[in-house]
């Protein structure tokens, strides 16, 4: 029994040893990639703001105005006028379907049932 | 050590005497020494398991603390506090009340130089001074070889300089990473942001500091870590800005002004939409500031805030809304407005010499009656209207959150003799900023409560102190649209917008003293519209010339009003605001896009 014992320690010794060895290569790999991560977030979030900042650069009011100028025969844009609020019921609605006409030929009836809706 | 001996002789000899066996005290002896050796390493063994069940009992103390630790604790990434994501974006960006942005960072690189690294300094300065053409190659190489080891050389660098310094390939040459502050909009909102430059300067970072406008008055604000990732937002709107600042240059040119300024502010929070101020400049590239000659005439003066001038008849309003406020007169009462009036040695007068007679407190303001309203200060007396223009801001610097503010102080008389009392009551003797002005406009918009301006997003109003009765404010703003509908602001009508305002007409002062014939400040402060004022515009043009027709026009009236009234066409329906009436004429067209 005591042989016996004697070996399985030192064989889980040896187990847990390993496992700590791997342990913490692992640890230290995982720490690599979060680092390697870090820096990927931190180009990107550069990378993020320089994007915003040219789409507001792009976006800027002069740009657009000389934009809609040179383009004015293509896409005829004006600044927006007062008089372009209107009420809905001044817009031009294409008109609506015309509704079927009612079927005014007397129908052949025996009867009406009473829970029957007639209409 | 002296030890006790096995086989003292003496007992021995006395042992063997007796014919006694000397080796049982031998033994005996033996028994003592081993009995002794035997309970001093027993002592010592158990002084050593104490100390070992000490240590085992630290070491499992802290195996059991860290992990009580861990188990409570957030679970966190370990050396997240090495990341430069924080530091790459330490000053947070400014953005519209939209949250458009109009100042951001961007990172980008300074360079400087290692001279004693440097293997062939004659050439780095030769093909230095080929890609930067303001840098002199004998010079930089002479500071090269005088035996520095450390050199500045750029503040800044576009990415292709900086691969054109690359390519020289020098080990002497290095590059440090810099953030700088970038405004995409460029001149836009230029006096409210003011601009940014280097503050401590090191290899590896330089960091940002407001010089000017909101960004030196809100720097700690912009600066703080714990906020640098939330944007802050200003009042002002972007598109609105925009078109604003259009009009104005236009009104600008057509008017022959030097100058110009327009604020457009909300009249129930203060908000200010829209500050513009001209001529302008470009933050990113920020002008010296002046050394010499009188600093309004530099693009950096802030005219909407720091332009002090006396504001003329705009002013006539409030005597007559004060007046109505104490109950000495209503609307229709009649004044004596017969003009010259002679008081002690002064002679006021009205506007081309004309006189009124006895005019109506309404048609004061309709007709812009300097008498009329010397006569309504005279009722009030000066303590009360001291008091009145006080609650309103006048004799303070402005509120607003630029670091120009505090120091745009109104000129306010020393004395204030009955003299100052009658000037005062039609806008002369007393300097104030146009933006004074759009705020005691406000109160007038607000139903008599006080606004504070603001050129950050509001989410709460700050409560204002009631000056006016609402009917003595909705009776100013009835006043005002009359001098809209028929009195000196007959080109500020904007069909739909129910414009009412009252226009100033000042002479600028000389240096020395005195007035310039020929050089008006013309003010307009309306609001609109006026069946329920929302917003006031204030702007004013600086020594303007209406020359479209045949006589040379340099009233308000005809110069600012109408750059007033088409900015309020431009801007109301871009504020949302609905025409009043719906307009008659216009056939609809239903446009596809």
């Amino acid at each position: 029994m005591r042989p016996f014992l004697l070996v399985f320690t030192a064989l889980t010794l040896m187990a847990l040893a390993f496992w700590a060895y791997r342990e913490n290569y692992a640890t230290q790999a995982a720490l690599r990639d979060m680092q390697k991560l870090q820096a990927e977030v931190a180009s990107l979030r550069e990378s993020l703001t320089l994007q915003k900042a040219e789409w507001a650069y792009l976006n800027r009011p002069d740009r657009l105005r000389d934009l809609v100028a040179l383009n004015f025969e293509r896409l005829p844009l004006l600044p927006l006028d007062p008089g372009q609020f209107l009420a809905v019921a001044d817009i031009a609605l294409p008109p609506l379907p015309p509704e079927r006409p009612l079927d005014l030929a007397p129908l052949d009836v025996q009867g009406i049932l009473p829970e029957e809706d007639p209409l | 050590m002296i030890r006790a001996p096995l086989r003292p002789l003496a007992r021995i000899l006395q042992a063997r005497a007796k014919g006694e066996n000397p080796d049982v005290i031998e033994r005996e002896n033996l028994r003592v020494r081993s009995e002794a050796t035997r309970d001093r390493d027993r002592a010592r063994a158990e002084g050593r398991l104490v100390i070992l069940g000490f240590a085992f009992f630290c070491a499992f103390s802290v195996i059991g603390l860290r992990m009580g630790v861990l188990a409570s604790t957030e679970p966190a990434e370990p050396k997240a506090a090495s990341s430069t994501a924080e530091i790459l974006t330490l000053r947070s960006d400014i953005v519209d009340r939209n949250g458009r942005l109009v100042a951001t960072n961007m990172v980008t690189h300074a360079l400087y130089a290692h001279p004693k690294q440097m293997i062939d300094p004659a050439r780095v300065a030769a093909e230095l001074s080929a890609i930067f053409p303001d840098m002199n190659a004998a010079d930089l190489e002479r500071r090269f070889t005088d035996g520095r080891s450390f050199l500045w050389l750029r503040r800044k660098l576009s990415p292709e300089q900086v691969q054109a310094v690359h390519d020289i390939g020098d080990p002497g040459l290095l590059f440090g990473p810099r953030e700088m502050r970038l405004y995409p909009n460029g001149r836009l909102m230029a006096h409210v942001l003011g601009g940014a430059s280097f503050g401590a300067e090191g290899v590896d970072a330089a960091e940002v500091i407001g010089t000017a406008g909101i960004e030196k008055a809100l720097d700690a604000r912009l600066r703080d870590p714990a906020l640098a990732a939330e944007p802050l937002r200003l009042s002002l709107d972007l598109t609105i800005q925009a078109a604003t600042t259009e009009i104005l240059q236009a009104g600008m040119t057509i008017m022959n002004a030097v100058g110009a300024t327009a604020i457009l502010m909300d009249a129930h929070t203060g908000e200010v939409i829209a500050l513009v101020s001209l001529p302008d400049f470009d933050p990113n590239d920020r002008p010296a500031n002046p050394v010499s000659g009188d600093p309004a005439d530099s693009p950096l003066f802030n005219r909407a805030m720091q332009g002090v001038y006396e504001l003329g008849s705009t002013f006539k309003i409030f005597a007559a809304s004060q007046a109505m406020e104490l109950g000495l007169v209503n609307k229709d009462t009649l004044v004596n407005a017969n003009a010259p009036m002679i008081w002690g040695k002064f002679k006021i007068k009205e506007f081309k010499g004309k006189n009124y007679g006895t005019l109506s407190v309404r048609d004061i303001i309709v007709k812009s009656s300097n008498v009329g309203s010397a006569r309504l200060g005279l009722m009030i007396g000066a303590e009360r209207q001291q008091a009145f223009l006080k609650s309103l801001g006048f004799f303070d610097a402005t509120p607003l959150e630029l670091v120009e503010a505090p120091r745009a102080r109104p000129l306010i008389p020393t004395r204030w003799p009955e003299i100052v009392t009658i000037t005062t009551s039609y806008g002369h003797g007393m300097s104030a900023s146009p933006m004074h002005l759009a705020a005691g406009y406000g109160m007038i918009a607000n139903g008599g409560v006080t606004v504070t301006p603001t050129l950050l997003k509001r989410d709460t109003m700050p409560a204002g102190t009631r000056v006016l009765s609402p009917e003595v404010a909705r009776t100013a703003v009835d006043m005002l649209r009359g001098v809209v509908t028929d009195g000196t602001a007959s080109f500020g009508e904007v069909e739909g917008y129910e414009v009412a305002g009252k226009t100033g007409t000042a002479n600028k002062p000389k240096k020395g003293g005195g007035y310039y014939e020929n050089k008006n400040i013309n003010t307009f402060a309306a609001m609109f519209p006026a069946s329920d004022p929302r917003y006031v515009l204030v702007v004013t043009l600086y020594e303007p010339v209406d020359t479209s027709s045949a006589e040379a026009h340099r009233t308000a009236g005809w110069t600012t009003v109408p750059v007033a009234a088409e900015i309020i066409r431009r801007v109301a329906p871009l504020l949302g605001l609905r025409p009043i009436k719906p307009l008659a004429g216009d056939v609809p067209t239903v446009v596809h896009n």
